[in-house]
């Protein structure tokens, strides 16, 4: 019973997330609104980390999983990919070096800076 | 034997067990990050698929299933970010203008690298939240109207190639400091680097895992708006 009550409270706060976005507008999904919501019900203590911890664990130990049929959405686009994979390669590595090089300069900088 | 296929049960099935091939694989290979288990359960049910000639509509049977699934996991990961809030806060500056910064810095390569390249629009649209974990990556791409299961592979890709290249990058670029080598692996390869940074350390593997739904806000928030640019 203890994990489905558990399931529950996330839903809840995922169909709230869903609220918030139908009624703003607003461009932000509403699993991320979701994750913002629990996120500040956890620091305002309203939801206690025991309240939810089997569900989170389960999710999080799984969350590659989860990714599998997305993943196999692929299959519509082979020819997409057939005909880009090169450059899709190259930009992922260039700019994978740029994002590690660049933020760590940034963190170095600004901790020298504030300390 | 078609009547079997058309059941839930196929799709969830032939996931879970190409799944469970994917981790024995990443095992015996001494979990070597280029064999990521998600990658190699991807491309088996492809063959899978491809190779009997099993309609897609079939496997998104089951499929849909697991899909809902990623809904609460999203929520969730507000967990692993309240944990780490006492070391945001001994930081807060460096990190979050780090991870900012290298937010910026990931969709704006993927912009004019695409533009470099001449890559098709369809194409650089998907590989714009390439950086951020997966679950967030996919509502970044469905909002910017890009192919939600190319995102998926591409962040698949970059999170290898961080955890591949980035112990040699912060040597290249260095980047001595624990904290900025945590928040750097994190902010450019989410949750697959992060396995690598807490090999480097604990301060690395904590800072990193923190990076990782930081950057994913910061990419939900500027990805609609620099995507103009493509």
């Amino acid at each position: 019973m203890k994990i489905l009550r558990q399931f529950g409270i996330i839903l809840l706060i995922l169909l709230l997330g869903e609220a918030i976005r139908i009624g703003t507008g607003i461009s932000i999904p509403s699993t991320v609104i979701g994750m913002i919501l629990l996120f500040i019900a956890l620091l305002s203590k309203l939801i206690k980390l025991e309240q939810i911890d089997m569900i989170s664990k389960f999710l999080l130990d799984h969350l590659a999983f989860l990714f599998v049929p997305a993943g196999v959405g692929l299959i519509s686009s082979l020819d997409l990919i057939g005909k880009a994979w090169l450059p899709i390669l190259a930009i992922v590595l260039i700019s994978t070096i740029l994002v590690i090089g660049i933020t760590g300069w940034t963190v170095q900088l600004l901790k020298r800076r504030v300390n | 034997m078609n009547a079997l296929l058309e059941t839930p049960i196929f799709g969830i099935l032939l996931s879970i067990v190409a799944y469970e091939i994917g981790i024995l694989i990443n095992k015996k290979s001494g979990k070597n990050a280029l064999m990521n288990p998600l990658l190699i359960a991807i491309v088996i049910v492809i063959a899978v698929i491809l190779g009997f000639d099993i309609p897609k509509e079939n496997y998104d049977k089951g499929g849909s299933y697991i899909l809902f699934f990623l809904g609460p996991a999203t929520v969730v990961l507000a967990i692993p970010l309240y944990k780490q809030l006492e070391l945001l806060k001994k930081d807060i500056v460096p990190i979050l203008g780090g991870i900012m910064v290298g937010t910026l810095t990931s969709i704006l390569s993927v912009v004019f690298l695409s533009k470099l390249f001449k890559v098709d629009l369809s194409v650089a649209t998907s590989m714009i939240p390439k950086s951020v974990t997966t679950a967030i990556g996919m509502e970044v791409s469905k909002q910017i109207g890009g192919i939600t299961s190319l995102t998926v592979a591409v962040i698949v890709l970059t999170g290898i190639t961080g955890a591949v290249i980035g112990p040699t990058v912060l040597k290249i670029f260095r980047i001595k400091d624990e904290v900025a080598q945590g928040v750097a692996i994190g902010t450019a390869a989410h949750a697959v680097g992060t396995s690598k940074a807490m090999e480097l350390g604990e301060t690395q593997g904590a800072m990193s895992g923190l990076s990782i739904g930081i950057a994913g806000l910061a990419t939900v928030i500027l990805a609609p708006i620099l995507m103009n640019l493509l």
